[in-house]
């Protein structure tokens, strides 16, 4: 699987890279969790932290006019164990200098479709967000209307929604798209998702017709997610409130202090070329390829045994 | 009583869901890329024998049930309670006929079996898996009968009725599956 991720870039020219797990600062999403170590060159001691994916470094080497770039490497998540997840695992991430979104995803499609060539996979299916959200569940994920997200809830057996996601829409969404949309995606087929609600944007663009959506993608196989793009950000200032008002919600959830990485910010101050770019499991895909229903199988070591 | 969070439920652990003590059958991580973390977990009443589908957020908790269980000697049934005992401690306890439930047709005094104890009251009882009863009452059988054929109802000492092969005889101790209520074979007294 590696040698064939390696030759699809190789024959489309894009330049594989290697940046650092350890960094002096950190994502600020309150989502992800990060771990965080200790540099001691006595007499300095240092908090580093292990990177959750390596997009800022990445965007960092765009800035400085690497063109188009891959990786592929480790990602660290604290607290993420499951039978879809380890804390320690497998990206492959990779950004095109020039490329819109929609052209993003016919390569993704080519990539998945080779990596899958023995499985005979259905034809890729795309869809936007607002219209597989509303066929599964009648309702609309772009305005929240918390009477009738409630009264879904209750509807499906799902009543303790109501009190886990009280008035906080990006969390309804993600409540209501984990348990009654997903696993309905991609049935022996890649099923992207784009037109993310806006409340859900994370790096990506505000789209510029539709102000509620944004330029992000999702791929789905079987109902398990595979990975997430985006038509980049690159406005330093906007970048700086989304990690502004990430590094409040942090606090206020009193969640483990987070360094908002100023490298980055300068990098797109100073220009971040037009981009779009994606970030895949691989041991995911690995999971799928093999037909293994636990993550555990496609791992020399779980945590558990690490 | 010990609190546990989302990250600590696994097979078999006991909680207070609802007021009621559960046990966790199955916990499934799921969480988006970019979003929340859930617990989609599957849980079964302890005192209903229910299983359901719950929800939480990862790293809400539970408080543990103190729910044990212990093997006990089946004593007698006085009409309104059935009573058993610990061996040990020779501690007895009685049991009404809606915790013993569908066990009750499987017990035989002196046998032993698993009560679940909440709170130190009995919340459910188990039979062994394999209980030997006799029978007290089933068809004769009549000559040329083979293990084959579709077998005939019998009545055993406890009052359950279980079917048995033809040429098995009134009188005869047999050997049961408690679980799926099948006779397994005769036992040579």
């Amino acid at each position: 699987m590696l040698a064939q991720i390696r030759l699809f870039f190789a024959e489309r020219s894009v330049l594989e890279v290697e940046t650092p797990l350890l960094s002096h600062s950190i994502g600020t999403d309150p989502q992800l969790e990060f771990f965080t170590t200790e540099y001691c060159a006595s007499p300095l001691r240092q908090t580093l932290f292990l990177q959750t994916s390596p997009e800022f470094a990445m965007k960092r080497l765009l800035a400085t006019g690497s063109g188009s770039i891959y990786q592929i490497g480790k990602a660290f998540r604290n607290g993420e164990s499951g039978r879809f997840h380890n804390p320690e695992f497998t990206m492959l991430e990779w950004y095109r200098v020039g490329f819109t979104l929609p052209q993003l995803m016919d390569e993704i499609s080519d990539l998945i479709g080779g990596l899958f060539s023995s499985q005979s996979l259905q034809d890729t299916q795309r869809v936007s967000y607002q219209d597989i959200f509303c066929s599964f569940t009648g309702l609309d994920p772009l305005v929240f209307s918390h009477q009738d997200y409630c009264a879904f809830a209750r509807a499906c057996q799902l009543s303790e929604a109501v009190d886990i996601c009280g008035h906080d829409h990006a969390m309804w969404l993600d409540f209501i798209f984990s348990h009654k949309v997903q696993p309905h995606l991609g049935s022996n087929a890649l099923c992207m998702v784009y037109g993310y609600p806006a409340c859900q944007s994370s790096l990506a663009r505000i789209n510029e017709q539709c102000p509620l959506t944004t330029d992000r993608v999702e791929l789905f196989i079987n109902g398990i997610e595979l990975g997430n793009g985006y038509y980049e950000l690159a406005d330093a200032e906007e970048q700086n409130r989304r990690f502004d008002k990430e590094l409040a919600i942090r606090h206020q959830q009193k969640l483990p202090v987070s360094v908002k990485d100023q490298l980055l910010i300068s990098a797109l101050e100073s220009g971040l070329p037009e981009c779009s770019g994606v970030a895949i499991g691989l041991d995911r895909v690995l999971m799928l390829l093999s037909g293994s229903s636990s993550i555990e199988d496609v791992l020399s070591f779980s945590i558990h045994r690490a | 009583m010990a609190i546990y969070s989302t990250n600590e439920f696994k097979a078999g652990l006991k909680v207070m869901l609802d007021n009621d003590p559960c046990a966790i059958i199955e916990n499934e991580f799921v969480k988006p890329g970019k979003g929340q973390a859930f617990n989609r977990v599957k849980i079964r009443n302890l005192k209903t024998g229910r299983v359901i589908e719950r929800t939480f957020k990862s790293g809400e908790s539970l408080e543990g049930a103190d729910v044990v269980d212990v093997e006990m000697q089946y004593l007698y049934n006085d009409g309104q309670f059935r009573h058993f005992m610990v061996p040990d401690t020779f501690e007895q306890y009685q049991c009404d006929e809606k915790a013993v439930g569908d066990a009750g047709k499987w017990l035989k005094d002196q046998d032993s079996c698993t009560v679940t104890l909440w709170n130190d009251a009995p919340l459910a009882i188990s039979p062994a898996n394999f209980v030997e009863l006799a029978i007290v009452e089933t068809d004769p059988g009549v000559r040329g009968d083979t293990s084959g054929g579709g077998g005939k109802p019998a009545t055993l000492e406890t009052g359950a009725v279980v079917r048995v092969p033809l040429f098995v005889q009134q009188g005869e101790v047999i050997k049961v599956d408690t679980r799926t209520g099948e006779y397994v074979s005769r036992v040579k007294e």
